[in-house]
């Protein structure tokens, strides 16, 4: 499990809800050995708390870009639409 | 100006002269050009001309050369890099235009011509034209190719906004990405229509592509580039090639959302997605967030509930292997019985043992009987006969015993107090040895023994003659107490 924590914390939200996906289906299927399957359930824990904490992390934040003198991008502003 | 010609009239000579009076002095080539420039510069120093493109030629000091032509005529028409600038079309062979602009002559080539100062579309039909035309260049170019697309991010971190900043379209897009997945959002402002929407919109867009990861500004994972509806004609900067181009090499996926529904723009080709309405484009950048959120609980839930599951059908496998199971006496059973056999045939053993025993006993004892004890006594008692053992094997030992017996004999007589017997008297005995004082003693016995000095006499009293012989016996005395010697031997 050690190792692959690593790795779904750097999984996108889509690949970290395709493997929940397939831990579920595994468990349902019950083809996963006992002991595998507390493992396996650990792994899709931490798949759910990544999706969770993506999906918790979602917030609007509205910027408008200010470019620079040479009309790239130089850093950017609060947008207000109403404006 | 008759003039000039009027004076041709009158002069046939071969050398030109001036006559007097004649003001009709011969102009240079320089002054007519410049005489005409000048008039035709005032006469027409406004004009709107309509007509047909062709010959469209932009040079790379930027200015553009062209003529404009309908079905009788042609004017060269030029207009200078700063207006050409400006125009908010690429302008192309066939393309029926209003060029506004001021007539001039070139002098240097006897030509005429209109210098544009801008230069209009001449109406809708030939806008979509033109479009049409465009579409079909930048199709054969293969900007629009489906395998140029790229692939929306499924939940974008960061989303590139290319819009105006005011007005409903911002609102809207800000809108619906709230509802559905509250983002990060980076609006680019642009002008959407009218002089220079083209350049910004592009300029935008390279601009995205441009940001690097990493960097003070954020890099978008998805683009919209969108604008409200409006005429072709509002529309017709998302027509254009730098647009297009623009999009075509954005190396971030974009969403085109121009116009309604019914609006198509260059934009829309080749964008790798094309929402109808910017609301749209916000409902295909993001999912919705509670949706997933249900999905992850669902998820959750199911494997949750399918986490037992391993457990519940070790269980259900484990049962239905205990109940396959045989029970512990059933399997005992066997031995048991085994056991209890054996046990029987122990004691049947033992007991057909001591039959076998007691039979074989039996027959030997059948063997073993009396008879055949008795029959080997006979045996034995007719080998003994048989053995002949007569007295007279003894005699002669027997013999010089009794003789010196006999001599013992007399010694012991001459002791004896019978001797009165050799004086006649006798002694009568029964047969039992007892002396007989009486005669009514002796007459009970069936056998008297009497007794002379010279031997012992048998005799039987009157009346048991049958055992007459017995004195006749009786006259061997001497074989008398061998006799009883003989019994002794016997018992």
């Amino acid at each position: 499990m050690a190792d692959n924590t690593p790795d779904i914390s750097e999984m996108t939200f889509e690949a970290a809800l395709g493997a929940l996906e397939e831990v579920v289906r595994r468990l349902e299927s019950g083809e996963v050995p006992l002991d595998e399957s507390i493992s396996l359930y650990e792994r899709g824990e931490t798949l759910r708390q990544h999706c969770q904490a993506r999906l918790d992390a979602a917030q609007a934040r509205i910027e408008k870009i200010v470019a620079g003198a040479d009309g790239k991008p130089s850093g950017t502003a609060p947008f207000d639409p109403a404006s | 100006m008759p003039g000039p010609f009027e004076s041709d009239d009158n002069s046939g000579g071969l050398v030109a002269r001036s006559r007097s009076g004649d003001n009709a002095e011969p102009l240079t080539i320089t002054e007519i050009s410049a005489r005409l420039k000048r008039s035709v510069e005032d006469q027409f120093g406004y004009v709107r001309l309509r007509g047909e493109l062709s010959g469209v030629k932009q040079a790379a000091s930027g200015h553009l050369y062209c003529c404009l032509k309908d079905e009788k005529a042609v004017i060269d028409g030029v207009m200078w890099r700063g207006n050409a600038q400006r125009l908010s079309f690429r302008p192309e062979d066939g393309i029926e235009v209003v060029a506004t602009g001021k007539l001039t002559t070139y002098p240097g080539r006897s030509k005429y011509q209109i210098v544009i100062d801008s230069m209009e579309i001449a109406g809708e039909g030939a806008l979509l034209a033109l479009l049409e035309k465009t579409r079909q260049r930048l199709e054969a170019e293969g900007l629009f190719a489906p395998e140029r697309k790229q692939r929306l991010p499924f939940m974008p971190r960061i989303i590139g906004v290319v819009t105006s900043p005011t007005g409903a379209v911002i609102r809207d897009i800000l809108h619906r990405l709230a509802d559905r997945f509250p983002s990060h959002v980076l609006v680019w402002p642009v002008l959407v229509q009218g002089q220079g929407s083209a350049s910004q919109v592009a300029a935008a867009i390279r601009g995205f592509s441009g940001i690097a990861p990493g960097g003070p500004v954020p890099r978008p994972d998805l683009v919209i580039v969108a604008r409200g509806g409006g005429s072709v004609e509002d529309l017709w900067g998302f027509n254009e090639e730098a647009v297009v181009r623009a999009i075509a090499d954005c190396t971030i996926p974009i969403i085109s959302a121009v116009g309604h529904e019914t609006d198509t723009t260059l934009a829309d080709f080749v964008a790798d997605a094309r929402a109808p309405t910017p609301t749209a484009a916000a409902e295909m950048a993001v999912p919705v967030r509670s949706e997933l959120l249900a999905a992850v609980e669902d998820l959750a839930l199911r494997k949750k509930r399918a986490a037992p599951r391993p457990v519940v059908l070790g269980r259900e496998r484990l049962d239905a292997r205990v109940q396959r199971l045989p029970r512990p006496d059933a399997l005992l059973q066997p031995q048991a019985q085994r056991l209890d056999d054996l046990s029987e045939r122990l004691r049947r053993g033992l007991s057909d043992a001591a039959a076998q025993a007691r039979a074989l006993l039996m027959a030997d004892k059948a063997r073993l009987s009396a008879p055949l004890l008795r029959s080997r006594i006979d045996q034995a008692r007719n080998r003994l006969v048989a053995a002949r053992l007569t007295p007279a094997l003894l005699h002669q030992r027997s013999q010089r015993t009794s003789e010196r017996f006999a001599a013992l004999e007399r010694f012991y007589l001459s002791l004896d107090p019978k001797a009165p017997l050799k004086r006649g008297f006798v002694l009568v005995t029964g047969a039992d040895g007892a002396l007989l004082r009486s005669r009514a003693a002796a007459a009970t016995q069936h056998r008297l023994s009497i007794e002379f000095a010279d031997g012992t006499l048998d005799a039987v009293p009157a009346g048991q003659a049958e055992s007459a012989k017995a004195p006749t016996k009786a006259r061997k005395p001497a074989q008398i107490a061998p006799k009883d010697q003989q019994d002794d031997l016997f018992g």
